[in-house]
């Protein structure tokens, strides 16, 4: 009996030993997910090793950008663009609070659905990424040299923007259009006139390529539908963009049943260049509207904002050529153009197959004028006529497709909660798996554009449900990413991430393409902000009334000066700190007791300022925010503040060197 | 020997493969490698300091007549990018830099500049300033040539130029 309890305890010892051991390097022993043999393996990335691809993911309501690695799912940066951001100051310091103005005022929320990257020649060149803001209608820039939100632009004559910016090839343009159709222009007038008196519009915003001269190049006024997502044409489609519709029923309440009584929806084909010739000839109608258009400046290292009062509108009854409906069942939410711009998938989100336009077919029927009818002037081509083909009952809810580089389409259906794979020849389904859960949009690095990366070896699904994924964290859940392999015939399950807010679109680039040009310092000889101080010598403090500026520096392991004396409740005081360093990752923080908005965290080489309202006599601290050396703790300075009947003059130091006013 | 001794003598066998196939996998060996070399002490390093090039990318240095256009330029550099931290002729949160010439390298001092972080984890000098300042100096990335410009304006740094301490 001993002798085999210590064989039963060596056996099991000994086969412990074998596995725990060689579960790495081995086959067929590893519970990766669902059972694989290698997907811990593919996802990966070992301590100090870097990811192959930069993803940037919507943060849907949270108004934000997460910037995740893939494959291996790590989270590296979340950027502000639409939501104020305490950690960044974005929204929060007086550089960047230009940035969240609109007509409506001050709007420090919204919420961020899609983002793309610029392209040239329908490639991503990784020059910028853009993003809508579906609330309060506009499109907003992100420099990815500094992964910062540069310029945003208000879309004037919309009701929410969902369906943007889906670039052009070379981002002649960025686009957007009214999901909500409102009165255009905007006036006082009873809901239920909706047939009468509400419009859509499609937008398209230049400048793309160029920091600070974002504008809106004209908008098309069109019937008021719902007007849902967009993709811009490519190789043999450049030249156009698609917008799905749906209430083509113009319902103004229970759009839930009622707008969903056709068998089909449209899809817009819009044919921006002869759009371009119209505007070329004048035949646009000048119309007063108010919008805002904010730009940050890296050299002043400050945002303004610019009021515009005007856009050029095109009527598409007044403009043959320029609007075509493709009659797309039912309710069509994406729409996707495939890698050489031929076919467009229109996921008709109630329908029971998923309808492929040809654009080939499309020219054809237009130069035949194969026309079912016409709306508002706008010719409704023959479905038949423009059909590609039908992937037959593939899923329940489709909603977005994505492209690999090797003739595939992957569609997302959300009630069916899975990703399924077909033939863009065959429209045959070539694979199904599902996805935990409810997923929305797909993405395949380089999906959307002309060129997947790598032929497409990664999708991620992203997904609004997770209830049961992750540890419970209370009424609140996170929302998932989850990564396919799909190098191979079947998509393989690797891995489930959590997200910062809502994801809907996300974009893909390999890392190779940006590491490179990523900024490091700014030269203090580059900084050009109003109150910059390049050196200790040019701190100052100056009172004006009862505004004060104080011209502040940091460097490890002090701030200049670090004792201010003289000032006065009732007095507004803006701190303008300048980070003299000119070293990669040393950024220094600025806390001041009892400020009503936040820190702020300085980038080497920056200037950025804080207004602060003392309220009370006394003492009151501030303190480096940033642990940035080891004489970090030391790192605090004092402002007193008397009376506001005071006499006391103004006088700063640091050390034993006093100056005054 | 029984049939269960041999069983486990041949399992024992087994896993002692196994473990052996498998460490050779994994790599380098955990082995800690400690060297036996004598530190030295900050009073022996600064006796020393004609030897002491420093650690950073200049090896060797030679200095000529005076270089005004290079003096100017290096006033300027050292204005803009050390004040915050160091005064030519009086302490601030680093040593003063009058006579700095006549008690480190050219090398030394250039190598200071332009690798700080480096010089205070391994220079035995500056080990010691670290330990009397309690601050690692700031990388503040300057270029080789502009470290070169702020070494010829600290030849020119002379106690009968030093502001009237009153």
């Amino acid at each position: 009996m001993k002798s085999n309890s210590i064989f039963s305890f060596l056996f099991i010892i000994s086969s412990l030993f074998v596995f725990t051991r060689c579960n790495n390097g081995g086959n067929g022993s590893s519970t990766g997910a669902l059972g694989s043999s290698n997907a811990a393996e593919k996802v990966y990335v070992a301590p100090g090793e870097k990811d192959t691809y930069y993803a940037f993911m919507s943060g849907g309501f949270s108004g934000q950008v997460s910037v995740y690695g893939l494959p291996s799912g790590r989270l590296f940066k979340v950027i502000p663009v639409y939501s104020q951001d305490a950690e960044k100051a974005y929204g929060y310091n007086e550089e960047t609070k230009p940035m969240l103005m609109t007509s409506f005022g001050f709007i420090p929320w919204d919420d961020s659905h899609h983002p793309k990257l610029s392209q040239t020649n329908g490639i991503h060149d990784g020059n910028f990424l853009f993003i809508n803001g579906n609330n309060t209608p506009r499109v907003a820039r992100i420099d990815l040299t500094t992964f910062e939100t540069t310029e945003i632009i208000e879309i004037p004559n919309s009701g929410g923007s969902h369906a943007s910016p889906y670039p052009t090839e070379n981002t002649e343009y960025l686009v957007a259009s009214t999901r909500f159709s409102v009165p255009i222009p905007q006036k006082d007038v009873p809901i239920d006139s909706y047939k009468e008196n509400f419009k859509g519009t499609f937008t398209f915003i230049s400048g793309g390529q160029e920091p600070g001269k974002m504008d809106i190049a004209f908008q098309i006024l069109v019937p008021g539908y719902d007007y849902d997502l967009a993709h811009s044409g490519k190789g043999v489609s450049h030249g156009w963009t698609f917008f799905t519709s749906y209430n083509v029923e113009e319902e103004n309440t229970l759009l839930e049943k009622r707008a969903s009584q056709y068998d089909k929806d449209y899809i817009a084909a819009v044919n921006w260049k002869k759009a371009e010739e119209y505007i070329a000839q004048g035949k646009f109608k000048e119309m007063p509207a108010t919008y805002y258009h904010n730009y940050y400046d890296e050299h002043t290292q400050s945002a303004s904002s610019e009021i515009k009062k005007s856009v050029k509108v095109l009527n598409a009854s007044e403009c043959p050529g320029v609007v075509y409906y493709l009659p797309t069942p039912k309710s069509p939410h994406g729409v996707d153009v495939s890698p050489t711009g031929e076919f467009i998938v229109g996921s008709g989100k109630l329908s029971a197959n998923l309808t492929v336009h040809s654009f080939e077919k499309m020219i054809a029927a237009i130069e035949a004028k194969n026309f079912d009818k016409e709306i508002d002037g706008i010719p409704v081509l023959n479905y038949e006529a423009i059909l590609a083909g039908v992937v037959q009952q593939p899923g329940l809810g489709p909603l977005h497709t994505e492209f690999d580089g090797r003739g595939n389409a992957y569609t997302s259906f959300f009630i069916t909660s899975e990703v399924v794979k077909w033939s863009l020849s065959t429209y045959e389904v070539l694979d199904r798996q599902p996805t935990y859960y409810s997923v929305g949009h797909l993405m395949i690095p380089g999906g959307g554009s002309k060129q997947p990366w790598n032929d497409g070896e990664y999708l991620l699904a992203l997904n609004k449900i997770t209830k049961d994924r992750f540890l419970p964290t209370g009424p609140e859940l996170a929302q998932s990413a989850q990564l396919f392999d799909i190098s191979g015939d079947k998509m393989e399950l690797l891995l489930d991430f959590p997200t910062v807010g809502e994801p809907h679109y996300a974009q893909a680039i390999p890392a190779s393409v940006l590491e490179e040009r990523q900024v490091k310092t700014t030269p203090l000889e580059d900084n050009h902000h109003e109150y910059v101080a390049r050196r200790e010598a040019e701190t100052k403090i100056e009172r004006n009334g009862n505004v004060v500026h104080v011209w502040m520096t940091t460097i490890r392991s002090h701030f200049a000066p670090d004792n201010i004396e003289g000032i006065k409740v009732g007095d507004e005081v803006y701190f303008h700190v300048t980070n003299l360093e000119q070293d990669w990752d040393v950024p220094h923080g600025f806390a001041m007791m009892g400020a009503r908005n936040s820190e702020l965290l300085i980038m080497p080489g920056q200037t950025e300022s804080l207004v602060w309202y003392p309220q009370t006599e006394g003492v009151f601290p501030f303190y480096c925010s940033d642990f940035c050396s080891a004489l970090h703790q030391e790192m605090q300075g004092y402002v007193r503040v008397s009376a506001k009947n005071s006499n006391m003059k103004l006088s700063w130091s640091m050390g034993d060197e006093v100056f005054h006013e | 020997m029984n049939t269960r001794t041999s069983v486990i003598l041949l399992l024992t066998a087994i896993i002692t493969t196994i473990s052996f196939s498998c460490s050779e996998k994994k790599g380098p060996s955990n082995k800690l490698v400690v060297e036996k070399k004598k530190p030295v002490t900050f009073e022996q390093a600064v006796k020393d300091w004609r030897t002491n090039k420093g650690v950073g990318p200049i090896a060797s240095l030679q200095l000529d007549a005076i270089d005004e256009t290079m003096v100017a330029k290096g006033q300027e550099l050292f204005d803009f990018n050390c004040t915050a931290c160091h005064l030519p002729y009086s302490e601030k949160i680093g040593p003063a830099l009058i006579g700095i010439t006549e008690r480190r390298t050219p090398e030394w001092i250039v190598n200071m500049i332009l690798n700080p972080v480096e010089m205070a984890k391994t220079d035995p000098i500056c080990l010691g300033l670290l330990a009397q300042f309690n601050t690692v100096m700031a990388d503040q990335n300057l270029s080789q040539e502009e470290a070169r410009s702020i070494l010829e304006y600290f030849r020119t740094l002379n106690i009968d130029n030093a502001p009237d301490p009153s």
